[in-house]
């Protein structure tokens, strides 16, 4: 299997033969820095034009496809647009909060985005606690959303934060029991860890039911999370204009924007990670050949299309479900996800300790 | 075991510093680029709240729902019993019956406040 700390080794050697450590460190961290930013950027850009073509295949139209060979280089052309539109100055507005506010969000999802397990070595941030640390950056998003609510000082903006607020702490309890019943059968919480334990079987094998119920939770908390789908009141067009970030103008409201898809990358890598071995290849006991072949595909290509594929489920649940009410939004997390939850933790620990199977 | 550390680099705090200044260098480069292209106009009927026509009455920063409160403090508590749960689920194996039986009356306890919230009708939206 092919491995990319051979390139970086060789980056990191080169670096040396001419700078001192210190200096080549910093170099190092400006590469990561630098190739950081272009991947976010572009797997947002291609996030924007993904779903509108789905969207649009959803709804029996053509989508994009005037801007470059099939509408690929629209999402491009948006972003110039974006960047050029005026950023209006309001009156009456808490003027720091409201700048603050698309730097929080931006930073919690690029620090979420430097965890995941891009490929064999190609892994940026590796704390022992990772996926913890995942769960707790990410959850520093929802602090933008209610600045970024409460500063703009208008009513449309204030219900869509508070809303939003709810819904994200509400349904991050589900995010944090699903992925604290993986870290059971996984024994670890480092991210590297994690995907090394699935090299002989993915854990929604591995884990019989609890897995697969864990695995459902997961991903309908991660839609909530994303403030995607049929849990999108936070931004119901129909009821609050635009939501939380009804105020915001030109790049400012592409920084939410932004976040939202690279949200939804995330939160798809993430069950990626947990239940579909990160960039493990699809292995099967015992079938040799058909293993041998598996590893030929790049680390890379697995964790992106597993993500991708993940991804094209969300998307349709947001075309295919209508929107939910902040009542039923809750009752079905505090009243349902909630207590699954709780009981499939007991049953993932039966099965482990006492080795029960079916 | 595979090879993790990216460019030999061990400090994960360092490697998460620079992706937090990655994302802060994100928002101030777009901004700067935005602020240098875009057209600038002033006009203080612009600066308004946005409404449906009319101008807004009374203050937007001011008292909201209870409920939303409720919700919050419910979080806190299930969310901080979550975190202390996880570093038993990595040495789960290790502590063996020990530490299944004290977690147990830790779960009960959690379970227990969710009943109690119930019953008391908590999680109900009015």
């Amino acid at each position: 299997m092919q491995d990319f700390s051979t390139i970086t080794d060789a980056i990191h050697s080169f670096l040396l033969s001419f700078l001192p450590g210190w200096l080549t460190t910093t170099v190092e961290c400006v590469l990561i820095g630098v190739g950081l930013l272009l991947v976010y950027a572009l797997l947002a850009l291609f996030y924007i034009y993904y779903e509108r073509k789905v969207c649009a295949a959803f709804q029996c139209r053509i989508g994009p496809n005037r801007v470059g060979p099939w509408g690929l280089l629209q999402s491009f052309a948006d972003m110039f647009k974006i960047l050029i539109k005026e950023l209006i100055h309001l009156n009456h507005i808490d003027k720091f909060l409201f700048a603050l506010a698309p730097y929080l969000v931006i930073i919690a999802s690029m620090l979420a985005f430097a965890v995941l397990p891009w490929g064999n070595g190609l892994q940026i941030i590796d704390f022992n606690i990772g996926i913890f640390f995942l769960v707790a950056v990410s959850s520093i998003g929802v602090l933008g959303i209610l600045l970024a609510g409460w500063s703009s000082n208008n009513k449309f903006t204030l219900i869509g934060a508070l809303r939003s607020g709810a819904q994200m702490v509400s349904y991050e309890l589900s995010i944090g029991l699903s992925v604290l019943t993986m870290v059971c059968l996984a024994g670890t919480m480092s991210v590297g860890g994690i995907v090394e334990e699935q090299s002989d079987l993915w854990f929604i094998f591995k884990g019989h039911i609890p897995a697969l119920i864990a695995f459902v939770i997961y991903m309908i908390a991660g839609t909530a999370e994303t403030n995607r789908g049929p849990f999108d009141l936070p931004e119901a067009e129909s009821e609050l204009t635009a939501g939380y970030h009804t105020e915001y103008s030109g790049i400012h409201f592409g920084f939410f924007y932004l976040a939202e898809y690279l949200n939804l990358f995330i939160v798809a890598g993430v069950a990626s990670l947990l239940f579909l071995g990160g960039w493990m290849p699809l292995h099967i006991p015992g079938w040799d050949t058909f293993n041998h072949i598996m590893d030929y595909i790049p680390s890379v290509v697995w964790f992106i299309g597993k993500a991708i594929v993940l991804s094209f489920v969300i998307i349709w649940f947001k075309w295919t479900f209508p929107r939910l009410r902040i009542d039923q939004l809750l009752s079905l997390e505090w009243k349902y996800l909630l207590p699954i939850n709780l009981f499939n933790l007991v049953l993932m620990v039966c099965i482990i300790v006492f080795g029960w199977h079916f | 075991m595979i090879a993790l550390d990216i460019f030999g680099i061990t400090n994960n705090g360092l490697l998460a510093i620079t992706a937090l200044l990655t994302g802060f260098a994100l928002v101030a480069l777009a901004m700067w680029i935005a602020k240098l292209i875009s057209p600038r106009s002033f006009n203080p009927q612009k600066g308004e709240a946005y409404e449906c026509g009319i101008p807004t009455r009374g203050k937007s920063m001011s008292q909201f729902k209870v409920g939303y409160y409720l919700f919050a403090i419910l979080f806190l508590m299930f969310d901080v019993e979550t975190v202390f749960l996880y570093p038993w689920a990595v040495r789960m194996r290790e502590l063996g019956a020990d530490g299944l039986i004290s977690i147990a009356v830790f779960f009960g306890v959690l379970v227990l406040g969710l009943v109690y919230a119930w019953r008391k009708g908590a999680l109900e939206w009015k």
